[in-house]
């Protein structure tokens, strides 16, 4: 009699278990595959929706399978909080790896603080992580690292007096303030600096008041998205002799289609990720860059970006964070987050700690130059 | 009391729905639909009697919402005022500056007016993207919550009967000043203005009048969708913005309060329930717009109205 | 003159050309059938993306782009055909809304058919730059310049020399009175609206090896096309020539020495400085109101 409670009991319990891990991890995720900043959130999305496949193609988390529901926010920062809000309130995700653009970041910031949810931005601004808040995490390297790789790379060629020009989103005036903060730190100073607007098809205008500044002998754009295609196809017009340098914001093959023959020598700090197959056998980051790039190069028949290396390492910390803490228990996935260390990713070897929700130093950007159209390292 | 006018049983019904919704709104995400609808609602209330019945065209109401929504985000957000006193010194504002701006506007007609009120509006949003120090620029900026007597007021719920309660305040003083001798002015003007003028109509004052009053609903929707959502965009401050509610008062039927409403609340659920079929969004979108003018130039309320009277004969 | 200023006078005459293309476009819709085409912008975007595509399809340029503008002049066509003429006689909110609507659908159409990205077109001859004055220009711009001129004048003979063009003028002066004379005034309507699709989708297919293309390229155009035909006067071809070379300028002397952040303002501050002022624009005829 007691065997048979026993039994049913035992059955009962396992059935609300096996319930219960028939029950998908929701990764959420809003990107902005459409608008301004397409190919940051295109490759974004794709190498989401691979990767999910293949985690789940191997078993899964945990014995449950991972579920992707993501919106495309197409770079509004408005709209970035409506898809959270959804995504939190009706979606009941478990992790959110997101926000392509740093506007859209800081703006579901107070959404994700109140709620309680693990996110982990792929934006740019050192902002999102400085003053580090509990629930925001960061893949890319911030604006501050790209600032003060291109000052380096600068001073290694005797580059002291530069021009600035950016545009108006909160990345470009974000890595502004940054350089200009940075700067003095490496003897170099910004004697030009120009703002262009948002979806800004000329910027002649501004180039000439920078190529007329006396003693230019470098010009850096703080951007990303279309505007710097423009910067630099106006660049070459108006014939400026000095080098052009880009931040990471264009780290697409996207920027040189767009770009053409004006991309050629423009330099930019980077993830090893764009030149993987030309890395040294001993780069630590050797296998994982090479693996990622094609495997996406295959599934998607298109270039790699960093953009998508960015969503990689986004989803795989997130996963190695639910491995870690066993459940989807969004407090203890969070601590396991601010654990991880020593992971190799695309973006360069990641420490996480309670104070670094980034986990990247600058050593893990690399100097590229735009050459016949392809990424080339510069020693 | 007859219950049939709009005044009372329109605004009775309204209060009616209003109040029985939650029972349907699954959480907190629809609240927010439900909300969104209300401020339209607010603003195509106002702007239906500049166009529906004054016969006026504005494109360019998103910057009266616009210049609500940021002068109570400024003032709270960087200056520290209290949100009540915000939101009285910002409408007071937008109120004058729609003043300034309307008397040389609407001297204007048809064509040219509606061009004038584009470049105004557009005017409006390239100053608050540009000026970023002031207003955060393309990505926006974050807004303290409303509080009253020290309370917050935030959250979904709260939010919702606050605009509910605005939304009948708006209905019911639309459907006043309709019915009041300065709205059957205004209506005078919509039908032959010339003639209105011999009639003794101040023309130029009645039409600046209702472009005030309507840009102050447009203003106080905004700023109290600022306080709402805790941050705001200029995405709404724009072009586009001002087209959808446009077609907003146009769909639901122009000279037509609750038909205002109606097509508020249509043409916000549309994209909400569209998200599925997200490319289409535009397409369709755009499809409305012109299927309901040529097919229904009265409006869907009013030509729905209209086939029901012609069935009661 | 200063190498600053060249540089600013010649930018401005390369943008305010298309922008005179734009007007142009407005304009003769305008004289045909007193609707503001709201669309027109898009025949723009059409012009550049429908080149992109077909040329991306491996049709060589000299191809491409008249398949481009036959596809522009399809689609004007078609506007006016579904879209305006079963709404004539409808009062100007109507009509505004109809093409406002027109635009957006057409916007949609255009990322469905094609994507949301942005693209390239390659120039016509190279892209290496030219010095003029201390100044570069692009052989680009060139190109603007001298088709810009060569359609001007076509269409100054086209309206001034031939039986169709005169027949357009007529009815934009009276259509009433038009039609008695014989003229088939629906198909002057739609003959303006095909022309209005072809003028704008040779202006996306200049300027776009400048400016990139994307499927929304032609709204602020549009827009800015607009405010050079009201400054040159609504309904003239000569007004709108000369509004659209102005407020290039105007555009690119204001960011250059004033504000580049309000480069874009300067084209809706002129607007309305026109409206207010001096609403026939320079070159339009004052209007009588009947009562």
């Amino acid at each position: 009699m007691r065997t048979r409670l026993f039994a049913i009991l035992a059955a009962l319990l396992l059935a609300a278990g096996a319930a219960v891990a028939q029950e998908p991890i929701r990764i959420g995720a809003f990107l902005a595959a459409t608008g301004g900043a397409a190919f940051l959130g295109d490759p974004e999305q794709k190498t989401l929706e691979l990767y999910v496949e293949k985690l789940n193609a191997a078993g899964g988390l945990m014995g449950r399978k991972l579920q992707l529901i993501s919106y495309d926010s197409a770079g509004d920062a408005e709209k970035a909080r409506t898809f959270v809000k959804r995504l939190i309130e009706q979606d009941k995700v478990d992790v959110i790896v997101g926000g392509s653009t740093t506007g859209e970041t800081m703006a579901v910031v107070p959404l994700v603080e109140a709620a309680g949810v693990p996110f982990i931005s792929l934006a740019g601004a050192v902002v999102i992580v400085e003053p580090v808040k509990k629930w925001v995490f960061k893949t890319p390297h911030t604006d501050r690292m790209a600032c003060e790789r291109i000052f380096l790379d600068m001073r290694a060629r005797n580059i002291e007096r530069i021009g600035l020009i950016s545009g108006a989103g909160g990345f470009d005036k974000s890595m502004r303030g940054e350089c200009l903060k940075v700067a003095p730190n490496h003897k170099i100073q910004i004697v030009a600096d120009e703002a262009y607007g948002v979806r800004d098809t000329d910027m002649t205008a501004q180039l000439t008041k920078i190529k007329n500044t006396p003693g230019i002998q470098a010009v850096l754009n703080a951007g990303f998205g279309s505007e710097p295609a423009v910067v630099t196809k106006n660049y070459r017009q108006l014939a400026i002799g000095v080098p052009l340098y880009q931040s990471h914001g264009v780290a697409s093959k996207e920027f040189i289609k767009l770009a053409g023959d004006a991309a050629e020598g423009v330099r930019l700090p980077a993830a090893a990720l764009l030149v993987a197959e030309t890395l040294p056998e001993a780069d630590p980051q050797k296998k994982v860059v090479v693996g990622y790039s094609r495997e996406y190069t295959t599934r998607f028949k298109s270039d790699i970006s960093t953009f998508g290396g960015h969503a990689y390492d986004g989803l795989m910390l997130a996963a190695e964070a639910i491995r870690r803490a066993g459940s989807t228990n969004k407090e203890a996935v969070r601590s396991a987050l601010e654990s991880i260390k020593g992971y190799v990713g695309t973006g360069g070897v990641v420490n996480m700690s309670a104070q670094d929700h980034m986990g990247l130093d600058v050593s893990a950007f690399r100097m590229l130059e735009v050459t016949k159209g392809d990424w080339v390292l510069v020693k | 009391m007859d219950w049939r006018t709009p005044r009372t049983g329109g605004v009775a019904l309204l209060a009616a729905v209003i109040v029985l919704l939650p029972l349907a709104l699954a959480n907190n995400y629809w609240y927010e639909v439900a909300i969104l609808i209300g401020i339209n609602a607010i603003v195509c209330v106002g702007l239906n009697l500049l166009i529906g019945y004054a016969g006026q065209i504005s494109l360019g109401h998103a910057g009266f919402f616009g210049l609500g929504a940021y002068g109570s985000a400024i003032l709270t957000a960087r200056y520290g005022w209290p949100p009540v006193a915000a939101l009285a010194a910002t409408t007071a504002g937008v109120a004058l500056v729609a003043l300034l701006v309307g008397r040389p506007i609407l001297k204007l007609k048809g064509h040219y007016l509606a061009m004038a009120t584009l470049g105004m509006g557009i005017i409006i949003s390239i100053v608050i993207v540009t000026e970023d120090r002031l207003t955060g620029g393309p990505d926006g900026m974050s807004v303290p919550a409303f509080t009253l007597f020290g309370l917050a007021l935030a959250g979904e719920r709260s939010w919702y009967w606050i605009i509910g309660a605005a939304l009948l305040a708006a209905v019911w003083l639309a459907l006043n000043l309709i019915e009041s001798p300065a709205g059957r002015a205004l209506r005078a003007l919509h039908g032959a203005e010339v003639g209105a003028q011999v009639s003794g109509i101040d023309a130029t004052r009645a039409k600046v009048g209702v472009f005030v009053i309507s840009a102050v609903f447009a203003s106080v929707a905004g700023s109290l969708t600022a306080h709402y959502s805790g941050f705001i965009t200029p995405g709404k401050v724009g072009f586009f913005h001002s087209i959808e509610l446009v077609t907003m008062v146009v769909f639901g039927g122009m000279a037509s309060t609750f038909g205002a409403v109606i097509g508020a609340a249509t043409l916000t659920l549309l994209p909400q329930l569209l998200t599925v079929l997200k490319e289409y969004e535009m397409v369709v979108f755009g499809a409305v717009m012109v299927a309901t003018m040529v097919f229904l130039p009265r409006g869907f309320l009013p030509s729905l109205m209209f086939e029901i009277k012609k069935k009661r004969k | 003159m200063s190498a600053q200023l060249a540089q600013y006078l010649l930018s401005g005459l390369t943008i305010g050309a298309i922008y005179a293309l734009v007007a142009l476009g407005f304009a003769i819709i305008y004289n045909a059938s007193h609707v503001i085409n709201f669309a027109q912008g898009e025949f723009v975007m059409i012009g550049g993306m429908a080149t992109v595509a077909f040329a991306g399809a491996g049709l060589p340029l000299a191809l491409a782009i008249p398949a481009a503008v036959l596809g522009a002049v399809a689609v004007g066509l078609a506007l006016e055909k579904f879209a305006v003429e079963p709404a004539r006689g409808a009062s100007v909110v109507t009509l505004i809304i109809i093409t406002i609507g027109a635009s957006i659908l057409l916007r949609g159409l255009a990322t469905l058919v094609w994507d949301k990205k942005l693209h390239a077109l390659q120039p016509f001859s190279g892209d290496k730059p030219i010095e003029l004055a201390g100044a570069t220009i692009l052989p680009q711009s060139l190109w603007v310049l001298g088709v810009t001129l060569g359609i001007v004048l076509l269409l100054a003979w086209f309206f001034g020399r031939t039986l169709t063009g005169k027949a357009m003028l007529a009815t934009s002066h009276n259509p009433l009175a038009a039609q008695l004379c014989g003229i088939n005034v629906r198909f002057v309507l739609l003959l303006s609206f095909g022309l209005s699709a072809a003028l704008g989708a040779i202006a996306g297919i200049l300027i776009a090896p400048i400016t990139l293309t994307s499927w929304d390229v032609g709204v602020m155009l549009g827009l800015k096309g607009f405010a050079a035909a009201i400054l040159g006067g609504l309904g003239s071809g000569a007004g709108a020539v000369v509004g659209g070379l102005a407020l290039g300028i105007a555009e690119s002397l204001g960011a250059g020495y004033l504000s580049s952040a309000y480069k874009d303002a300067i084209a809706f501050v002129i607007l309305l400085a026109v409206l207010f002022f001096m609403p026939s624009g320079l070159f339009g005829k004052k209007s009588a109101e009947r009562v």
